[in-house]
């Protein structure tokens, strides 16, 4: 117990990369997600078959897998070596990202055929038909499950430990593991409540903005289906 | 050099198929004890007994919103503590099956609470033994329906393998690993490694999707 103040202080190191890790993860996933979502609903054939493969290819394979060809295969090929850091923010966007695209696809989908045909009998143009009628009521039914995908992203983020960075799991396998062999369980049970204090803080404003995008709507929040496998 | 070399690639190919038998391994025996341990998970919970309940959802939520990696670098790390001394090939096993079996216990239950109140009462006035209601009218309604998501889980277990190679399993991507190091050419391990994975997950994802399709239809 007397190691906890160093303990604290070496995995409170590896806090502000986990977090941006997971931030920079998110903006990135939201990016993608709604725009490969979009596109997955495209007209053309050749957009939809481009995106398929984007969205097949990174929800097909390990995230490990991915993480190392960018990280080691690719600077082979483009001659640049990406930072640890941004190299994993990539790979965790491009890979949740995916997984969102579906989300997205399916949400937009689900919307009630007449909330089209409405808006085009109001002679809305496709564009503010989408952001005014479609995905205010898409975003209801996408919340719920990007809140499962960010926390996902957020233990995603130990996977960074294998490319050198100095995130809170590596902290906790190079640094302390090594030196406070006596303390394991202790470091491990911190470990745990960083990850579950930050888990919460996600579905914390997942859950407000849950309520806001159902209240513009006039509704309640709808629940999470426990059958949506991430 | 050229940056794809197919005589080094094929020379490759064996040692990383041998690999992909150990992933497959690890893949089948991790979704055992997830199958197995979500439905156990998911039934005490039904069964709603006091602090054990508790203590239960308390385990769930921990596992669940834990990184996998951080769970097996404590079992790996702490069980040798305890006197418990496992292969890396086991904590693998355990670590991903419990892991997942935290999901699949979410999904037993979601499939469970679908079953209608009738049929429990029906095997009540029947007076069928408690064993006989989950094992001859429950689960058999609930267990078809949640299969598709079950299978995803399945899949996401074989896509997580690699994780293992930080305690050592010399799975796919760390076999990949080892000749890159001994022939410092990373571009074919790694490709073929990606490529080995889509070969097996899109097929199978592909297969789940029918399944949902069928089980959406009756």
């Amino acid at each position: 117990m007397s190691d906890l103040p160093q303990i604290l202080s070496v995995l409170g190191d590896g806090l502000p990369d986990t977090i941006l890790a997971t931030l920079g993860g998110i903006v990135l996933t939201v990016v993608l997600a709604f725009g490969a979502g979009l596109l997955l609903l495209s007209p053309r054939t050749w957009v939809r078959g481009i995106t398929r493969v984007y969205v097949e290819g990174f929800r097909g394979t390990s995230e490990v897998v991915q993480l190392f060809w960018i990280y080691f295969v690719l600077p082979v090929i483009v001659g640049y070596q990406l930072v640890p850091l941004v190299a994993g923010i990539a790979v965790l966007g491009l890979n949740h990202g995916a997984y969102g695209a579906e989300i997205v696809r399916g949400a937009i989908r689900s919307v009630p055929r007449a909330q089209y045909e409405g808006a085009v009998a109001l002679n809305l143009s496709p564009a503010q038909r989408m952001r005014r009628v479609i995905l205010p009521q898409a975003l209801v039914e996408i919340l719920p499950p990007l809140n499962n995908l960010f926390i996902q992203l957020l233990k995603s983020t130990a996977v960074l430990a294998l490319i050198t960075v100095p995130e809170v799991t590596r902290q906790a396998r190079e640094v302390l593991i090594p030196n406070f062999g006596d303390d394991t369980f202790l470091i491990f049970g911190v470990v745990f409540v960083i990850y579950l204090v930050l888990a919460a803080a996600i579905t914390l404003v997942m859950r407000l903005l849950e309520r806001w995008a159902a209240g513009r709507l006039g509704r309640r929040p709808v629940k999470a289906d426990p059958l949506e496998a991430v | 050099m050229p940056l794809w070399d197919w005589d080094y690639a094929f020379s490759i190919l064996p040692d990383l198929l041998l690999a992909l038998v150990t992933t497959i391994e690890i893949t089948v025996l991790g979704s055992v004890v997830a199958l197995l341990l979500g439905l156990v998970f998911a039934v005490i919970r039904r069964a709603r007994i006091p602090v054990l309940d508790q203590i239960l959802w308390a385990f769930i939520e921990i596992v669940r919103s834990t990184p996998l990696l951080v769970q097996v670098f404590f079992l790996f790390f702490a069980l040798p503590r305890l006197g418990i001394t496992l292969s890396a090939f086991v904590i693998g096993v355990v670590g991903l099956g419990v892991h997942y079996a935290t999901y699949t216990s979410e999904v037993y239950r979601a499939g469970i609470d679908a079953v209608p109140k009738g049929q429990w009462e029906a095997a009540a006035a029947l007076s069928l033994p408690r064993s006989r209601v989950w094992t001859g009218v429950v689960l058999p309604q609930a267990i078809p329906r949640v299969l598709p998501a079950l299978g995803n889980y399945v899949i996401s277990m074989f896509k997580e393998v690699p994780l293992l190679l930080a305690i050592g399993v010399v799975e796919v991507v760390n076999a990949g690993r080892e000749i890159g190091s001994a022939t410092f050419r990373y571009v074919e391990p790694y490709t073929i490694a990606g490529v080995l994975f889509l070969l097996l997950s899109y097929p199978a994802s592909l297969l789940v999707r029918r399944l949902e399709r069928r089980s959406v239809r009756t």
